[in-house]
Formats: C-alpha cells, structure tokens, sequence
C-alpha cells in the first residue's frame, strides 16, 4: 500500500506546487505552464483512484485543447512580463480568514465522509467509461443535451461577435 | 489500481523492455531518415546518400555525430526555461506515445513471467484515449519552442503549428470513433481482436473496408498532426526559414527530428492497428501455408545481402553486410526448420513491422511527390471538408450498428 500513497503524495505535491507557482509567476507563459502541470497531476490522481476514462479526458480536455487555447491566445497577444503592483491591504485580512475557513470546511467535509468518498471512489460508476456513459446518456441526459445546447449558444454568440468586427 | 503498481519482477522486465523499445525506436528513426532520403532521392532521380559506406548505411551515424559535436549556441534574450523545455517536451511526449502500442498478441513464457511485445499493459481500457491525450500535450513541444526562441520565424511557426494541430485534433479524435464504435472499446488489443472476429475473410475483415471514409480522414488528420509534407507549413522552409526549430542547432535540433519521426511510426502503428488489422494476416486464417512468408522473403532477401556486401572491398563490406546477410538467412531458416511454434510466434510481429513499413512508405511517397497546402487552404480543408467528413462517418457507422441490432445479423 506505500507504492500508491507515495505517487499520491508527490502528484499532491506537484499539483499544490503547480497551483502555487501559477500565481507567483510573472510571465503569463509561465503561468499557464503552471496551470498545465496542475492539469496534468490531477489526471494522474484520478488515474491513482482507477478512474482511467476521467484521467484520459482531464489530459485531452483540459491539459490538451483548453491550455493549447489559453497558450495560442498569449503568444497571439504576444502578453510580456506583468507588472507587480503593491498587494490591496484590504484584501489581506479579510483573504487570510476565508482561506482557513475554506481549509476548515474542506478539513471537516473529508474527515465526515473519509470511508465512504473513498469506497465510492473505488466501486463507483465514474470509474468505468461504461458507468460514465450510462449516467450521461440515460440518467442526465435532459441536463447533458441542456448543456450541449448552452454551449451551442455560445459558439453562435462567438460568430455573431467575429462577424460584426469584420463589417 | 492493481495494473499500476506491480510486483518487483515486472517491474524489470518493464524497465528492460523500455530500454529494448528505446534502442529499437532511436535505430529506427536514423534509418527512418536514410530511407527517407533514398526514397525521395530515386522518386527524383537521383542516388540518395552513398558515399558512407555501401549505399550510404553509415550516413544516419554520420549524421548523428555531426549532431552531437555541433556548437550550440543559445541565442541573445530567449526565455531560457521554456527554450530548454521545449525540446524536451517533444521528445519525452513522442517516445512515451509509442510506449503505448501493442505489437504482438502472444506473450513469451520466460522464467515463470508472460512478456508481452509492447510496454503499456494490454488490459489498458483507455488505450486509444490515452494515446491521444499525449497527442493532444505534443503541440506544446512545437508552440513553446517558437514562442520562447524570442524570433519572428519561430514564432510564427508555433502559431501555425499550434492553430493546424488543434484543428486537426478534432477530425483525428472524431475519424476514430466509427472503429470504436464497431470494436465496442478504447482497448486497442479489443480493437484489433474485433477485426479477427471472422478469421476466414483474412483481409476483407479489416475495418478499413467498413471505415474507409473514417481511414481517409484519420490518415489526412494524422499526417497534419505530425506536421509532415503537404501539411508542413510549420517549418514552410521557403516562408519561414526553419519554422519553430529555426533557433536551435546541435542535439536540441536532434530532438525535434527524432519526436518527428517518432510520431510518424506512432502514427503508422494507429492506422495499423485501427483500420489495417494491426498483427493479423492479410490471408483467410486456413491457409496455413501463407505461415511460410516470413521465410520466403527472408531467405532471398539474406542472401542477396551476402552478395551485395562481397562487391564492397571495405571491413563493413566485407564483414558486417555478410554477417548480417547470413543472420537474415539463418532466421528464414530456422523458421521452416524449428517447431511451429516459434513459425506461428513470429507471424504477429512480422505482419505488423510489414504494414507500419508500408505507412511509413507512404508517408515517405507524399513527400515525394506532393506540394504544400497554403495556410487558408489548410484550415479550409480541415473545417470544412475532414471534420464534416468524419461526422457523417460517425453518424452512418451508429445507423448501420442500430440497423443491425435491429434486424439481427449477428
């Protein structure tokens, strides 16, 4: 049992480093890498908890066409080095408070439910492609074809924008 | 879980197999590169490379010295991080994708263990996807380098490069479903197990057949993907220099070169294994004889090795070309001699290696003989015609699979 707990430890580790790193960096560039290693640990957690269908998905989705796009748009805009202005001193207190209430809640939310949200990561439907597509394409079918319509609004929004800047 | 973390012993065949698959891969790729050179050499007439050794053998280790003892300067105001990255990237993402292709069906028994030909386990359920999640991280080598090389060229190589394979991500990943569809799995194994569920059509069982709208779009797709001839406007040497590689020289340069051949032979072990059948003969599963192939052409093939190397009056001539020669024929020897067994273990490897020969042929014919895409037209022909393509090619395969759900052929 040390074999996984150990990769889970440095994926964890990489990922908060990732996170971390996404902030402090000054380039954009940088940033995004950051937001890519992230992407990229969390795929290989989701690989640990079995879940194979979810970690391919999070690497194509997220790591792959997402990031590209964020990437492609940078190097369009050709974004230099960002500028660090003095931090809001309002924005500190009030910001250290809401992080260790956001810790304590999430703290507590594990330790209620520790057994069960890993019996359910273990046996659960979302582990199997077959489990995944069953909830998708029969449970939640109406919200799925809601959210793909949504999207398609989106996409027409996005021409319509395109369009009147050429005219 | 249990497929991730295994026993001390796989763990050093896996380690061993990766070092064979690596030495295997980078040979590969520099003799990739000579019979590339030959190829497109006599589609123009020409004799290719032959000044080292017979017909120029030696070129690819000429080649990779010169690549080694260059200068490697690194240019004035590049983001030396991601420059030093990117390369990186190219190559580790390349060799890992091919780390994931299965090559044989039958394990060898050795010392109590079954060793499968390939790295990534055969029970892996996500195979395809997870090929195409490297895929879908190989831009990034391309788009860094051309970002970070702080240079007008390469940079506007990367944003070609990067716009051309996320467009074409799209039609390769859709062109695949038809094949997913019919095999009901990402399992590549369960794919081409799918095609020998009627071992007596031999070649007619292919999905290409079936799919061949699917195989066009998703060989077009791939080739853009791999930023080769017509699709190469990423290094379009006549508008932009080198492309995204114009500002690295030496090993670095090298890394690039060798990500992209690795690519290619990935991708000519998809088309193999999705559309081509992967390991299965071409010929109906009764016709026995047909076990004897690999012997017929290896024998003659041997022997004219021997002959070959005994016009050249050097040490490779005369030693090395022979000694190859008579390794070559030994092997079509044993293969008739030898228990049948190892006849039918070799069959698998055999037709695999032949069929990615033939893609890799291809790709090496195009290069040869078409022109470049302009850009528009790239993303015109992308959008417009593949994407469009491969959807109509998902939506007839679903119909043709209800149709017979429906009304029962089994």
């Amino acid at each position: 049992m040390t074999a996984p707990l150990l990769v889970f430890f440095l994926l964890a580790a990489l990922a908060v480093i990732g996170a971390v790193s996404l902030i402090l960096q000054k380039h954009p560039i940088h940033s995004a890498l950051s937001l890519i290693v992230v992407m990229v640990a969390l795929a290989g957690l989701y690989l640990l908890m079995g879940a194979e269908f979810v970690a391919a998905v999070q690497i194509i989705v997220y790591g792959g066409a997402i990031m590209v796009l964020f990437v492609f748009v940078i190097m369009l805009l050709n974004a230099g080095v960002e500028e660090h202005t003095s931090l809001s001193k309002l924005a500190g207190p009030p910001g250290l408070l809401l992080v260790v209430a956001l810790a304590a809640f999430v703290a507590a939310t594990i330790a209620k439910s520790g057994a069960s949200a890993q019996a359910a990561a273990q046996t659960g439907a979302l582990s199997s492609t077959k489990g995944i597509s069953e909830m998708v394409f029969k449970d939640f079918v109406y919200p799925f074809e809601l959210t793909s319509f949504l999207i398609l609004v989106a996409i027409l929004g996005a021409v319509v924008l395109a369009q009147r800047e050429k005219s | 879980m249990h497929s991730l973390f295994a026993t001390k012993d796989d763990l050093y065949i896996t380690l061993a197999k990766v070092c064979v698959l690596l030495f295997v891969v980078l040979t590969v790729n520099a003799y990739l590169t000579w019979f590339e050179r030959k190829v497109v050499a006599h589609i123009q007439s020409r004799w290719g490379p032959h000044r080292v050794g017979p017909h120029g053998l030696l070129q690819p280790l000429a080649d990779g010295l010169k690549f080694f003892f260059k200068e490697d300067p690194t240019p004035a105001g590049v983001d030396k991080f991601v420059y030093h990255l990117a390369p990186l990237l190219a190559l580790a993402l390349a060799l890992t994708s091919i780390a994931l292709i299965p090559f044989g069906p039958d394990p060898i028994r050795w010392h109590g263990h079954d060793i499968y030909l390939g790295i990534a386990p055969l029970n892996l359920n996500v195979g395809i996807l997870a090929l195409f999640a490297i895929t879908a991280l190989g831009v990034y080598g391309v788009a860094l380098a051309g970002w970070s090389s702080n240079s007008k060229y390469p940079l506007l190589g990367g944003l070609r490069s990067s716009a051309q394979m996320i467009s074409y991500e799209l039609t390769l990943t859709m062109s695949v479903v038809g094949v997913l569809l019919m095999a009901g799995s990402f399992n590549l194994r369960d794919i081409i197990d799918a095609q020998a569920r009627h071992p007596e059509r031999g070649i007619l069982g292919w999905n290409v057949w079936p799919q061949i709208l699917g195989f066009f779009c998703f060989f077009t797709a791939a080739v853009a993907e791999t930023n080769r001839v017509p699709f190469d406007l990423p290094e379009a040497e006549s508008e932009l220099v080198a492309g995204f590689h114009t500002e690295y020289a030496s090993f670095k340069f090298a890394m690039f070169f060798i990500a992209e051949y690795t690519s290619m032979i990935t991708v000519s072990c998809l088309c193999t294994i999705m559309f081509f059948g992967g390991w299965l003969s071409p010929f109906p599963a009764s016709w026995t004889f047909t076990h004897y192939l690999p012997s017929v052409i290896l024998i003659p093939s041997g022997l004219w090795v021997i002959m070959d190397g005994l016009h050249y009056e050097t040490l490779f001539g005369r030693i090395v070309l022979p000694g190859i020669g008579t390794a070559i024929t030994a092997l079509g020897l044993a293969l008739i001699v030898l228990p049948h067994q190892y006849n039918e273990f070799i069959q698998a490897p055999f037709w695999f290696l032949s069929k990615v020969l033939l893609f890799l042929f291809v790709y090496v014919w195009m290069r040869g003989t078409l022109p470049r895409f302009r850009y528009d037209q790239l993303m015109a022909f992308g959008w417009k015609l593949l994407l469009p393509a491969s959807i109509v090619n998902v939506i007839l395969t679903s119909f043709v699979i209800l149709a017979k759900m429906q009304w029962g052929h089994p």
